[in-house]
């Protein structure tokens, strides 16, 4: 009940008039700049912090909150409508969504995102609210060995994303393994496969795979089809809204995406993509309508959606209570305390409650806020699939490479967009699919980490995996996983 | 009383030294400060409120910070030393790690194809445990690291940075191989700090300010401080202290582009002498829990390059760059 009391002094705070200012300055900067591929949420609040030295922090916090979850909405717009993801966590949702889209369910595709996110960030901030100290000390147990065990686990989800062809999408997986070992070895310091070019030594980077191996290869494979004439997208059939069907079938998933998403984002090595392959996986086994996955169906939407930004509060759990920063965003936001002299920690509360419940508030608010902003627009954002293709992509390629060029202000960085952009544009041509790629980049060289950090801190006894319970328990679901699709055929015969 | 007052005497011989440096040295009417990272990190914050500072002091009226990042800072060092040759409106914040990642990424252009200009923040490294550790005092610690080495794990950044060196630093001391010691190294201070807590690890080492909140809650037991000697307002004994001679100082300074003609290197040395001797900077320096360091012109030289001996040495004992 103290927190409840907390949290009301917390909307005093946020609902005074210029906070309510800095929160909708927040989420609309956050969703029009989200929506540009290559341009994330963390980039945003970057190039924002300079411009925020002399504000009061509580309305720079609430604004970057307001950024924060923005940039998560505007980035599963493009994913839907054009198959071109902004940043690595809404890659799930172009999957069925895009599918949804250019069979006309863009409307329904979008609404589901978007009342899926409400749905996910309220609970979540609910649950920041109440079992954030609990929280903190179910993740402090995780160790090396558990997070090796949970890749493990994710990296069965890539076997629902493999597609017709097995070789096909082990090869792309693979490619993607590759990639993700180029640059400085972290545990070592040594370069690996840099071919002697000092830019490649921080390695490749996933941003600009994902939006060279979707949005850009996804240009190059509609020009070359374009004078063909498959036009093979329906902007709108139906109704633009989602029909009972389609909330009969979103509710579970945004609630289960949810449930996945807050305690995996909450973890201090955790991150937004996890919870969406986890999620994707899981909607696609409990699904009754199994068939239509791969083409459109509303439940891979909905689930990876929800864990998307379940998992995007459960981040601020570590960055409030510790002081550990586990997104890319979050350790911007970090620096941008340290800017206001403030230490989070376990004595942020205590030190600066304004700040911290205000902050909570506000993300009640901005999610709110951004329903109101995103339900009335779905129509507006479907009529982008009206625009002459020639036009609209010639415009994501043109914004996929100054959203590439602004992180880093490199030339290298474009040369490297183009070239993956080539290969995604052979990869599609000759039908091998480039989640599983990104997917590997992600988890390979995390995967890889833990595991020569928890064999390092054993001394080398691979025993660590299994004596430790919560990676036991991961392990052996992993291996579930794997196995039950074997397995089940056997056992229906009878 | 004493210290106010020869606070107060030094204060205002730096401020009649810099008054009289402005009549010989021509001002700059504007300045480039190039941030060898991205966006957010300590070279960028660093650069920033050097900018904000110049431009509020009016020591130079117009400054921009332009982000070059990649590869420990030595993109940016690559572009200062190419690019960017004479050009003396220019400088370049760098620090310790940058002579470490000159060295483990074999870059071809080295700190010695720059004029360096001065020093100005340093900031210790702490060295933790979790509260509930059985190490009480780094003689503890270091009883157990003498025994067996490889049964004590330290957690830290990334391998050959900082926090690396400073245990490279501990094992010589304490007369260990530095190539046996256990380090396990971690892409933030936040995921390490996260390891220490959850006590996967026996120790942490990071920057003091970096996990000031979590040692002052008590959920970190702070057993030494890198710093020559005790620092005002941190409560933590000195390595030197605890009978073991090191000290370490995770120094930030700034560098200018090769080949400046004597005039040009004298004027950025003064607006940067100018920069640190203002009340202004001395408020940065507080807000951020930084250190004062300054060493400037020659004493900088001198400094950097003994700094790139030692850390050479002890990242080839280690064993992270050939011999």
């Amino acid at each position: 009940m103290e927190a409840l009391g907390a949290l009301l002094d917390g909307f005093a705070v946020a609902l005074t008039l210029p906070n309510l200012g800095w929160a909708l300055l927040g989420v609309t900067l956050g969703t029009v700049v989200g929506v540009l591929p290559g341009i994330g949420p963390a980039l945003t609040v970057a190039l924002l912090l300079p411009v925020t030295f002399r504000l009061d922090p509580v309305g720079s916090f609430i604004m970057f909150a307001g950024i924060y979850y923005g940039g998560m909405y505007g980035g599963s717009t493009t994913s839907i409508l054009l198959n071109t993801p902004g940043e690595s966590a809404s890659i799930i949702t172009s999957l069925e969504g895009n599918k949804m889209a250019r069979r006309g369910r863009g409307g329904a595709a979008l609404a589901t995102a978007a009342i899926g996110s409400f749905v996910a960030g309220t609970l979540a901030t609910a649950a920041l609210t109440f079992v954030a100290p609990l929280m903190v000390d179910v993740a402090l147990r995780f160790g090396p060995a558990d997070y090796f065990a949970l890749m493990v686990l994710a990296f069965t989800t890539v076997a629902s994303l493999l597609g017709s062809s097995v070789l096909r999408g082990v090869t792309s997986l693979l490619l993607g393994l590759g990639l993700g070992l180029v640059g400085i070895d972290l545990q070592t310091g040594q370069a690996r496969y840099t071919l002697g070019v000092p830019e490649m030594l921080d390695g490749v980077n996933v941003v600009i795979v994902a939006v060279g191996l979707f949005a850009v290869g996804e240009a190059f494979y509609v020009a070359s089809r374009l004078r063909r004439g498959d036009q093979d997208v329906t902007p709108i059939r139906g109704g633009v809204w989602m029909s009972r069907e389609d909330w009969r079938r979103s509710w579970r998933p945004w609630l289960r995406g949810s449930l996945l998403g807050f305690p995996l984002g909450a973890l201090p090595a955790g991150g937004a993509e996890i919870p969406t392959f986890l999620s994707y996986a899981l909607e696609k086994r409990l699904s009754k309508n199994r068939a239509e996955f791969g083409h459109g169906a509303i439940e891979g939407v909905a689930g990876p959606e929800a864990a998307n930004n379940a998992a995007a509060a459960g981040v601020l759990v570590p960055l409030l209570t510790l002081g550990l920063p586990t997104s890319a965003t979050a350790a911007i936001m970090l620096a941008a305390f340290q800017q206001f002299g403030l230490q989070p920690g376990p004595l942020l509360f205590q030190t600066s409650p304004d700040l911290v419940w205000g902050l909570i508030a506000s993300l009640y608010i901005g999610n709110a806020m951004l329903l109101v902003l995103n339900l009335p627009l779905v129509g507006l954002w479907v009529r982008l699939l009206f625009i002459p293709r020639p036009l609209l992509y010639a415009g994501i390629l043109v914004f996929a490479a100054l959203g590439t060029y602004s992180l880093n202000n490199s030339v290298i960085d474009l040369i490297t967009l183009f070239v993956i952009g080539f290969v995604g544009f052979l990869m599609r041509r000759y039908a091998f699919p480039v989640a599983p790629a990104v997917v590997g980049m992600i988890l390979g060289p995390m995967a890889e980490q833990q595991f020569r950090r928890a064999l390092s801190i054993s001394q080398g006894d691979p025993s660590v995996f299994v004596r430790e319970p919560i990676s036991a328990a991961f392990l052996a679901l992993a291996f579930l996983a794997i196995a039950t699709p074997l397995l089940a055929p056997l056992f229906r015969r009878r | 009383m004493r210290f106010v007052s020869d606070r107060w005497l030094s204060r205002f011989l730096v401020v009649g030294f810099a008054v009289a440096g402005l009549g010989s040295a021509q001002t700059l009417e504007s300045l480039r400060i190039m941030a060898p990272a991205s966006p957010g990190g300590g070279w960028d914050s660093t650069s920033r409120l050097i900018q904000s500072t110049l431009q509020d002091t009016g020591i130079v009226p117009s400054v921009e910070v332009f982000n070059v990042s990649g590869a420990g800072g030595t993109i940016g060092l690559a572009q200062l030393a190419s690019a960017e040759r004479s050009q003396g409106d220019l400088l370049m914040t760098m620090g310790l790690v940058m002579t470490g990642a000159v060295l483990t990424n074999n870059a071809a252009v080295t700190l010695a194809d720059t004029t360096p200009i001065a020093s100005i923040t340093a900031e210790y490294e702490v060295i933790v445990v979790p509260a509930d550790s059985p190490f009480q005092t780094l003689d503890d610690l270091l009883a157990a690291f003498r025994e067996d080495p490889g049964a004590v794990s330290w957690a830290g950044g990334s391998a050959g940075g900082t926090d690396h060196i400073l245990v490279g630093l501990i094992a010589q001391a304490a007369g260990v191989d530095p190539a046996g010691i256990n380090y396990i190294p971690f892409s933030g201070g936040g995921e390490a700090l996260a390891a220490i807590l959850g006590a996967q690890v026996s120790a942490g080492v990071a920057g003091y300010s970096e996990w000031a909140g979590s040692i002052e809650s008590g959920e970190l037991r702070a057993l030494a401080l890198s710093a020559p000697e005790r620092v005002e307002g941190i409560d933590v004994p000195t390595l030197i202290e605890g009978g073991v001679d090191v000290e370490l100082a995770n120094w930030r300074g700034l560098v200018a582009p090769p080949d400046l003609d004597d005039a040009q290197r004298e004027t950025l040395i003064s607006v940067v002498d100018e920069l640190h001797a203002s009340p202004e900077w001395e408020a940065v320096l507080e807000e951020n829990g930084w250190q004062d360091f300054y060493r400037s012109g020659d004493d900088f030289t001198a400094f950097l390059e003994s700094e790139d001996a030692r850390v050479g040495e002890i990242l080839a004992d280690i064993g992270l760059v050939g011999e």
